[in-house]
């Protein structure tokens, strides 16, 4: 084992360790914000290792979107349903908590198993390297066409469907007659007393 | 001997993921949990893509679709988790019986 190789051992031991502990941190811990901000580590930890597996397009691509977008969303999510709740017992909740972790150890037996004994055809051909994103961009125009343009499509469907579905509810018999140009018809908001100091 | 090394990290990420995706309360941790999963596969797909077929990178094609849909699953869902915290005030997965018998 060289120089690189070596580096390359520790680099992989310390990103996978890190994935790890903060994914069962994400699952485990009891403050959901908290979750939140480890589900941020998890994912800086995966471009890691895209970065050790030669792809760093990738690697960027899933800190820009993941990190940037979906972490956020999900922040702004826990935010947007802030209420402290206590959760009513449910009765026997050990047993499925128990049989879910019996069922997820069997799996992840399961899998290990099959990895460890199937001969992989480990390819010898030059890798990629630098040249990913060139190769990328050949395949998303050529051979992956389809699926590049259906992908914009869906992304424009996701985008309308969620404002459709976190807009405020549309009553017809509060709406005021004279609608202004430009404006989509939604129930009036509540008056919200922010910003209002409380003087005695 | 290292891509058995990924793909063990993998399953151990899906493993966590489906253990969230069951036992959590919180309909959030649920979408965070599925993140989780969609994380694991990706892992494999980028695995193979540089041990198995690393000229034609077609698994970091793949990869860069999955991070996609799973940027459009999160805003769709977590509009779903908006509107239905505004219809039954709660966060808990044990209350929304809407679809059960």
């Amino acid at each position: 084992m060289n120089l690189a190789e070596g580096v390359q051992f520790v680099s992989l031991v310390i990103l996978g360790g890190l994935m790890i502990f903060s994914a069962l941190g994400v699952v485990l811990l009891s403050n959901i914000v908290y979750s939140a901000f480890l589900l941020a580590l998890t994912f800086i930890s995966v471009s890691g290792l895209y970065i050790l597996l030669n792809a760093g397009f990738v690697a960027a691509a899933q800190v820009l979107v993941y990190v940037g977008a979906v972490n956020v969303l999900i922040l702004f999510g826990i935010m947007l349903v802030n209420k402290v709740e206590v959760f009513s017992e449910v009765k026997n909740a050990w047993v499925g908590k128990a049989a879910t972790g019996a069922v997820c150890a069997g799996l992840f037996g399961l899998i290990g198993t099959m990895v460890t004994s199937h001969p992989w055809a480990i390819s010898t051909a030059p890798a990629a390297g630098d040249k990913a994103i060139e190769v990328i961009g050949q395949h998303f125009f050529s051979d992956f066409l389809l699926p590049f343009e259906l992908a914009s499509i869906l992304l424009l469907v996701a985008l309308v469907g969620a404002i459709v579905l976190a807009r405020r509810e549309f009553l017809p018999d509060l709406v005021a007659p004279q609608q202004e140009a430009l404006t989509l018809p939604e129930r009036p908001r509540e008056l919200v007393a922010a910003g209002v100091r409380d003087e005695d | 001997m290292q891509l058995e090394y990924f793909l063990l990290l993998a399953a151990a990420l899906f493993s966590i993921g489906v253990y969230g995706l069951v036992t959590s309360r919180n309909v959030i941790r649920v979408l965070m949990s599925i993140e989780l999963m969609l994380n694991a596969v990706n892992i494999n797909l980028m695995a193979f893509s540089n041990y198995l077929d690393p000229g034609a990178i077609k698994g970091q094609v793949f990869a860069v679709f999955v991070i996609t849909i799973a940027a459009a699953e999160a805003a769709v869902g977590l509009a779903i988790v908006l509107s239905i915290y505004r219809n039954r005030d709660t966060v808990d997965m044990e209350q929304f019986n809407l679809l059960k018998w």
